[in-house]
This record gives C-alpha cells, sequence and structure tokens, in this order.
C-alpha cells in the first residue's frame, strides 16, 4: 500500500505528510489516554476528598448540598479525640497490630527459610499445604477457635486475634519464600564453610538480604490487622473496652446518633495512619505485591 | 564430630566411623528443620487442623456452647433447604463471585494496560490508583454510604445536576450489591499492581515485530498480551473469587450503617439491609453463629463453605505451576 502510494506522488512531500498524520496520531492518542487516566485519578481521588472535606464541616452542612466546609470546622477533631473514645480504640488497635506483627514474623521467618533452603522430604507438601491455608476463608475455622477461645476465657480479649500470629502466618511464609529462593546459594556457602550453624546462616546472611521482603511482610501484616474486622467483631464485638477502631467506627454512627461530619473524622483518623505509611513506604508495598501478587 | 577426628587413629574401622557421623549429622539436620518449622506446625495443629475437624463433628450437633454439644445427625445440613436465609445467602455470594469479582479484574486490567502507555506521571498514577486498597474497609464502606446517600450524598447531587437517574444505592435492593461493586472497583489496587508487573515483563521484542508485520493495538492485545499473562491474570481471577467467597466487611458494615441499625444489637439488627440483598453466606453464618449462637448450624454452614473454597483452591494450586514460577523469576 506505501509502495503504491510512494509511487504516485512526489516522494519528499509524501514522506513528510505521513510523518506529520502519524505525529498527529500519535498526539492525539497521547492525549486520549492522558485524559482518561486523569479521568480515572479524579474518580478515585474524589472519595478521599469528600470524607476529608466533610470530616471538617458542621453538622448542617454535611447534610446540605455545599462541598466545600464554610466555616472550617477543625474542632471535630477534637470531639472525636476528647468526648469519645477513640484514643483508647486507637490503643486497642495499636497493641493488636504491633503484637501480631512481632509475632508473626519471629515465627514466620524461621518456617519460610526451612521451606526455601533446607532439604528436607516432604518439604514440597508442606508448602502447599501452606498454600492451601493461605486459601481457606477465615469463616471456615471460626466456630470452633471461637469456642476454644471461649473455654480459656479469652473472648472479649485481643488475645484470640494476637496469639495465633506467634505460630506462623501462611501469607509471610510464603512472601519470605519466595523471596529467600533469589538469595543466591554462594552466600550461604560461604558462610557454611566458616562453620556457621543453619541458625547463624539465617540470622547473619539471609534476614539482612532480605530486609526489604521482611519491611513488605511487617508492613502488610501491620495493615491488616489495623483493618480487619472479621476477627475483632467476632471476639470483642461485646466488651467495647477492647473495641479495635474497625469495631468501633462500625457502630460509631449508632453510638453518636448519625452525624456525618464527626463520622467521617473519625474515618480519616482511622485511615490517614495507613496513607502515610503508604507514601512513606511505596516501595516496600509495590516490591510486596509483585514478589507475591497478593495483599494480606 | 570428636569420633571423626578420633577415628583414624583409634581400633574402629573407618566406614562405620564415617556412617555414625553422617547419621548424627543427619540427626541434627532433621533437628533443625524441625526447630525451625516447630512454630508453623504447632499453629498448623491448633488454628487450623483441630478447629476443621471440631467443625465438622460441631456440625452434626446442636449446640450452642453453654450447654453441651447434642448429637443429632445431618439435620443441619437439611435445615439448609428451609432456611430462609440460606439460598439469598448463597445466590448474593454468588453474584459476588459471578460479576463483582470478574468486573474488578477487568477494571484492574484496563487501569494496568492505561498506566503502562503512559510515560511521565506512571509512578504517580499508579500511586493514585492503588491508594485505595489500603483504606481501611470499614471507613472505606462507611465512606461511600455517605456518599452514595441517596439524598445528601455528592453523588446523586451531581446526577441531579446532570439530568440523570438517582438511584437510592445502598437503600435500593437492585442497587446495593453494584454499589458494593464500585466500592471493590476503588479498591483494585493490588490486582492491578500484580498485572502491571505482569504486562511491563512481556518482551517489548513481541510488540516490535508485530508492529512490523502491521498488527494493530486490537491484535496485539489479543495475539500477544492476553496469551502472555494469562496465567496472572488467572492468578488474579481465582484470588477475587476465593475473597468473594468470605466476603463480608463491606456488606456488614454498608448495611448496618445504610440500615440504620445499631450493629451491636442482636436479632432485630438491619444486617442484609436492605431486603437481604447484602445478606451474603459469611454474613449469614456469622450471624447464626454469634447472635443466634446456633454453633452447629454454623460449622455445617462453614463446612459447605470449606468444600467450594477447597474446589478453587485446587484450581489456583493446578494453576500454580505457572504463577508462583513466574512470581519467583520476577524478583531475581
Amino acid at each position: 500500500m506505501t509502495a503504491a502510494t510512494l509511487g504516485r506522488r512526489p516522494r519528499g512531500l509524501t514522506r513528510r505528510g505521513r510523518v506529520h498524520s502519524i505525529r498527529r496520531q500519535r498526539f492525539l492518542y497521547g492525549v486520549g489516554r492522558y485524559s482518561l487516566v486523569i479521568a480515572g485519578a479524579v474518580m478515585f481521588l474524589a472519595p478521599l476528598l469528600f470524607i476529608a472535606l466533610t470530616s471538617l464541616m458542621t453538622d448542617a452542612q454535611a447534610l446540605s448540598p455545599r462541598w466545600w466546609p464554610h466555616p472550617f470546622q477543625w474542632s471535630n477533631y477534637s470531639t472525636i479525640f476528647e468526648q469519645t473514645d477513640v484514643p483508647r480504640y486507637m490503643f486497642n488497635t495499636m497493641l493488636y497490630a504491633v503484637l501480631a506483627t512481632v509475632g508473626l514474623l519471629l515465627s514466620s521467618i524461621p518456617v519460610a527459610y526451612a521451606l526455601a533452603r533446607l532439604r528436607w522430604r516432604g518439604r514440597q507438601a508442606v508448602f502447599v499445604l501452606v498454600l492451601a491455608t493461605m486459601m481457606m476463608p477465615t469463616q471456615v475455622t471460626i466456630v470452633p477457635l471461637y469456642v476454644m477461645f471461649a473455654k480459656l476465657h479469652l473472648t472479649g480479649t485481643l488475645a484470640p486475634l494476637i496469639v495465633p500470629n506467634w505460630f506462623g502466618d501462611a501469607f509471610t511464609i510464603f512472601l519470605l519464600r519466595q523471596f529467600f529462593l533469589t538469595i543466591p546459594e554462594e552466600y550461604a556457602d560461604a558462610a557454611r564453610v566458616d562453620g556457621a550453624g543453619e541458625l547463624q546462616i539465617l540470622l547473619r546472611v539471609f534476614v539482612p538480604l532480605a530486609r526489604p521482603a521482611i519491611a513488605a511482610a511487617a508492613l502488610f501484616s501491620f495493615l491488616f490487622c489495623w483493618n480487619d474486622f472479621f476477627g475483632p467483631l467476632t471476639y470483642i464485638g461485646e466488651s467495647q473496652h477492647n473495641w479495635t477502631l474497625s469495631v468501633a467506627l462500625s457502630n460509631f454512627r449508632g453510638l453518636y446518633h448519625v452525624q456525618w461530619n464527626l463520622t467521617m473524622a473519625a474515618t480519616v483518623v482511622f485511615m490517614l495512619p495507613v496513607i502515610v505509611v503508604f507514601l512513606l513506604a511505596q516501595r516496600a508495598f509495590v516490591q510486596g505485591v509483585t514478589l507475591t501478587g497478593v495483599k494480606g | 564430630m570428636t569420633s571423626v577426628i578420633a577415628a583414624p587413629a583409634g581400633p574402629v574401622p573407618v566406614a562405620p566411623a564415617r556412617r555414625a557421623a553422617r547419621r548424627r549429622a543427619n540427626r541434627r539436620r532433621r533437628l533443625t528443620v524441625l526447630a525451625f518449622m516447630s512454630p508453623w506446625i504447632v499453629g498448623f495443629g491448633v488454628f487450623f487442623g483441630y478447629p476443621l475437624v471440631e467443625s465438622a463433628w460441631l456440625s452434626l450437633n446442636h449446640y450452642d456452647l453453654l450447654s453441651k454439644p447434642h448429637y443429632i445427625g445431618l439435620a443441619n445440613y437439611r435445615y439448609m433447604a428451609h432456611d430462609p436465609n440460606f439460598w439469598p445467602g448463597v445466590r448474593n455470594t454468588l453474584w459476588m463471585i459471578c460479576i463483582a469479582a470478574p468486573a474488578t479484574v477487568l477494571f484492574a486490567f484496563a487501569a494496568a494496560m492505561l498506566l503502562t502507555r503512559i510515560r511521565r506521571g506512571s509512578g504517580f498514577f499508579r500511586s493514585v490508583f492503588y491508594m485505595p486498597t489500603l483504606a481501611p474497609a470499614v471507613a472505606a464502606t462507611l465512606g461511600f454510604v455517605y456518599l452514595f446517600n441517596p439524598n445528601t450524598g455528592p453523588v446523586n447531587r451531581v446526577l441531579r445536576a446532570l439530568h440523570l437517574p438517582q438511584p437510592l444505592w445502598f437503600d435500593d435492593p437492585h442497587y446495593a450489591k453494584p454499589s458494593l461493586t464500585i466500592l471493590g472497583i476503588w479498591g483494585f489496587g493490588t490486582i492491578m499492581i500484580v498485572l502491571l508487573a505482569a504486562l511491563l515483563d512481556v518482551p517489548t521484542q513481541l510488540y516490535e515485530s508485530a508492529e512490523l508485520d502491521g498488527a494493530n493495538a486490537w491484535h496485539k492485545l489479543r495475539h500477544i498480551t492476553l496469551p502472555t499473562i494469562s496465567p496472572v491474570l488467572l492468578f488474579a481471577l481465582i484470588t477475587s473469587i476465593i475473597d468473594a467467597l468470605q466476603y463480608f466487611t463491606q456488606g456488614y458494615v454498608a448495611a448496618t450503617v445504610a440500615g440504620g441499625g445499631d450493629a451491636g444489637a442482636g436479632v432485630g439488627s438491619s444486617l442484609g439491609y436492605p431486603q437481604n440483598s447484602t445478606m451474603f453466606y459469611p454474613v449469614w453464618l456469622y450471624q447464626q453463629g454469634f447472635r443466634y449462637f446456633a454453633m452447629g448450624y454454623a460449622s455445617a454452614m462453614a463446612m459447605v463453605m470449606l468444600v467450594v473454597a477447597v474446589v478453587f483452591t485446587v484450581l489456583l494450586l493446578r494453576s500454580s505451576r505457572l504463577w508462583v514460577h513466574s512470581a519467583a523469576g520476577r524478583a531475581s
């Protein structure tokens, strides 16, 4: 086709025309793509923006068609902290997230190492089991677990949420195993020649090299606990002084008489730490996600 | 250790000493493995194996936590057929599996494709699309119930200004699940990142040679992109389906907040609002087990869920040869 056109018209003009039209086409495609992506970004940010704006409105404004707060009622936030138990719920959530994450790392790192770097019979089968538990819905085992913790008089406390994390977490094991597999065997061999045992190799060679993956695992665990709702609702839904933020927030509108501005302020308080952590640790997130293909 | 050094000097023959040393080393290696694996072994037994067996047993009992379990055979399973909320639960969860999960993957794929096509600012846009994923489910749901509030929410205000129909969203049984699907799409970030990584892994030479052959955008998508990333796409779809199977938090919060009922209340709560359209299978399981304390029946429901989850997990593991490999390869 191009040969035919070339034959009929003067050479130089055609080429210039073609280059011109290709350029214009590229430019239009570019404009199209950018308008799509910008429109998408606006739609993705709008909910966050609206939530933040509403959190600064008066109660009446939140129900009015106005979308820009006037005046800015910053006192919503002090109201949240002074007149509700949000600080207490925040502390509970923190306690859950920190203790669970510490336990999860301490228990999962050696398991991941054994699955990635030690050779033993049944290793592949155990790895498949780990993957299978990772895929199992929490609801499948929740009833007997609840009964078990009830018999130990631990329901109503944070213990049922924290303790299981001290015995290895399937997702973390999977994530760290994937990373440990990528570390060249020569590092371990060098340590082995120096007479190091497996524990020393793990602690001195693998843990330092796997720091990004461990950071990602810690982040995912922390976030999971921070956001977790099903567990806290089931175990501590009835004991208000042990509520986490998620359970508290789900009850917030009932407790504080449908005040959208205060509810949205509490929502911001709940979301903000997560978003700040994300902005600070973006790379760890993305790496963790691409390493495993799953979020906790 | 000492015997290895002593062996040549002593009267003991060389070979048995070496064998003993090897046996000792083997035992030590096995002990190391056992020690390293011990947290998982305990955890798997106590927090997974035992509850699974116990759940199977409880499903054959009438049990309310206060009195002793009382064996009733398969009565719990038989009751499912007559339970007025069981089938709505199944239908609603199926809706999430068949419509919401694929829709989320589709949008995530479209966004990932778009992100591969722009140069300037792609990192920024990636962050913007990813960020909502991190918003706690309870907070995000609350926010969306406010945004989609039929009378005062900004969404309907915009629609009103444009003279478009204004659905009742979370208050309309036909729109409650689509509203939740929009919420799900807003949180597609993880899937998008996974697909984006897969898309960036497609060798550019393939596209270049296709362009030389005169392939257009559709040909490239159909014959290069999709076949290359299909294992990842499959993985994303199956994990989304497994997530949809246990879909709970958003449904629970949307129903209690939009329904105006207090979540802490017992029987008269607004779970499933409006008109059972958000009564998802796990929500009903929760209500049976932890509101009505029908723990035997909840266990029976859990066993049904287990069977479904196992089917999908087997599918996932079957396909895992493809994606576990590619994930490991990508990191190195």
